[in-house]
């Protein structure tokens, strides 16, 4: 079991758009409570009202800030900060998977999801360890390893409507930032986005081969450059100041006011 | 890494015992009846003690006999099936020593051979991940395996091998740790590749998903002062192996021998909590950690 399987059917995985991500955690929540309620041990917290909270999380969501550097175009770029959720992978090489002494650990051949067998595991944390991206947590009450199991247990599910077959996460997005999908069909649609918007992989250097992929943000606003040149800009004129100087009733008032 | 008390305890421990059994193995010292038993005696203590201590930090310690199952792709469970081989054939060798004052040649060296490979599949469970670029090295084996069979060799009386293997170990020790200082940079994961935004512009993190700490900052980002480790490591290798062959190079006496093996587990148990504390997981970086 602990082997993994030389080529998976299927390549289920997410993409995840950084352009778009708002940083609202929604998907944080909705995956903190679909699993907690549905296929395996609850995500435990630890003291969540007391001094030091902590949990287990499978989805968790960092923010970074980039400064790109200036060029003779964009002399006064804009730093851009970025909200970058972070969950498995579903590696087609898991170092998670393989280090399993138990086998509680592996790959489906099916669809490529990686997934913990928790009454075999046995909590010894090594799987953990291997993983380069910090997937995978030990829940605390439980003793087992948890992880983002895609959602196994909505994507196949017949008893919810068809709309609510995807990853708790994709379903909650609000800004459409996360897209569920099969990488092995290059006609679908994650493999078209990831190929129109060059989806990339992370610690390509690891040699993970993750199948989830990350869409790079593009730059951000430019409200403080100069105004590009050959555009017009069409409220310009509508915002140049009325009266430049006052006059009259105005020039007195200004005036009196200026004396109080 | 965190650098949990049981593991390394157990890790230290447990490879001075099969250390000690590795040479017992090879009837060095030759010894039937009941100094055999000691010897004996003492490296059980270590070895199964050890893997009793690494059974502590186990969330579901009742289902630890499931871990021999994946021998075919897992150092963790060819360590586990090494070392119960090892110390099952030494028992049976043992009771050759002890009660039939026969050494039993071809199984002392199956269980020398087991002993080494327990040794072996250990620093392999390290050294195997990418993700600890500090780990991810054949030094790793190498030295681990020099200091089993040095504090073996230290244990079991064998004065001119111990004055080799203790010299070996202590120069491996140091190159483990000069390599290991560039070993994160020489990786090529950074920030940058962890994020894959890089590209735009140096990337510096900005918040953190929770306020609160959590199971992989506790696990996994551990970090230590620059002063303090390097303090820490003149303690290791004085105390680990420059001053166990200066002991033994005096002429001999039991309390120096003793103090000698004493002062090398000291000395290993600090190399050891370095061994952890100074190796950063790459997922640090994801917390703006290194
Ligand atoms: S992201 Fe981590 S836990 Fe998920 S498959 Fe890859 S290595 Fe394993
Ligand atoms: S913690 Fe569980 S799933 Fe992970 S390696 Fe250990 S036994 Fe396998």
């Amino acid at each position: 079991m602990t082997s993994l399987p030389e080529k998976t059917t299927r390549k289920l995985g997410l993409v995840i758009d950084l352009d778009t991500c708002v940083g609202c955690h929604a998907c944080v929540v909705s995956c903190k409570g679909w699993n907690t309620e549905n296929y395996g041990a609850p995500l435990s917290d630890q003291s969540p009202y007391g001094g030091d909270p902590s949990g287990t999380f499978l989805n968790r969501v960092h923010s970074y800030e980039v400064q790109p550097l200036a060029t003779s175009a964009l002399p006064h770029p804009s730093t851009q900060l970025i909200h970058f959720p972070k969950s498995c992978l579903h590696c087609e090489d898991a170092p998670c998977v393989t280090v399993c002494p138990t086998g509680a650990s592996f790959k489906r051949i099916e669809d490529g999801i990686v997934l913990v067998n928790e009454s075999d595991c046995i909590g010894c944390g090594l799987c953990a360890w291997a993983c380069p991206y910090g997937a995978r947590e030990m829940d605390a009450a439980e003793g087992v390893m948890k992880k983002c199991t895609l959602c196994v247990d909505r994507i196949y599910n017949q008893n919810l409507p068809e709309v609510d077959r995807v990853p708790a996460c994709v379903r909650t997005c609000p800004a459409g930032a996360r897209h569920f999908g099969d990488f092995s069909d290059p006609e679908s649609h994650v493999s078209k986005l990831t190929a129109e918007r060059g989806g990339m992989d992370l610690m390509p250097e690891q040699g993970t081969k993750p199948v989830n992929k990350y869409l790079p943000p593009r730059p951000k606003d430019r409200l403080d450059q100069p105004a590009p040149t050959g555009e017009i800009d069409i409220l310009a004129p509508l915002l140049a100041p009325v009266i430049a100087e006052p006059t009259g009733f105005l020039l007195w008032l200004d005036r009196a006011l200026e004396k109080i | 890494m965190h650098p949990a008390p049981s593991v390394i305890t157990f890790t230290t421990l447990s490879g001075l015992g099969f250390g000690l059994l590795f040479w017992l193995g090879l009837g060095l010292p030759a010894i039937t009846g009941w100094v055999a038993f000691t010897f004996l005696a003492v490296a059980y203590a270590l070895a199964v003690g050890g893997l009793m201590a690494s059974t502590f930090h186990l969330g579901h310690p009742e289902r630890a006999w499931k871990a021999f199952r994946q021998w075919r792709s897992s150092w963790l469970s060819r360590e586990g099936v090494c070392a119960v081989a090892a110390l099952l054939v030494m028992a049976a060798y043992g009771a050759g020593l002890v009660f039939l004052d026969t050494r039993l040649v071809t199984l002392g060296t199956l269980g020398t051979v087991l002993s080494l490979a327990t040794v072996f599949t250990t620093s392999m469970i390290y050294a195997q991940l990418r993700s600890v670029p500090r780990w991810n090295t054949a030094l790793t084996p190498a030295l681990l395996i020099a200091i089993s069979l040095a504090g073996g060799a230290l244990l079991a009386g064998q004065i001119s091998a111990a004055l080799i293997l203790l010299p070996v170990a202590g120069v491996l020790q140091i190159l483990w740790w000069v390599r290991g200082d560039t070993a994160l940079q020489g990786s090529g994961t950074t920030l940058a590749s962890a994020t894959g935004i890089g590209g735009i512009g140096a990337v510096r993190a900005f918040e953190p998903p929770h306020t609160g700490p959590n199971y992989l900052l506790r696990e996994m980002v551990f970090q230590v002062g620059r002063n303090h480790a390097r303090r820490l490591r003149i303690i290791a290798f004085g105390l680990g192996y420059a001053l166990p062959v200066l002991l033994v190079l005096l002429p001999f006496s039991h309390a120096l021998a003793a103090l000698a093996v004493l002062s090398h587990i000291a000395g290993i148990l600090a190399s050891r909590w370095l061994f952890f504390a100074e190796a950063e997981h790459v997922v640090g970086l994801y917390y703006g950690k290194r």
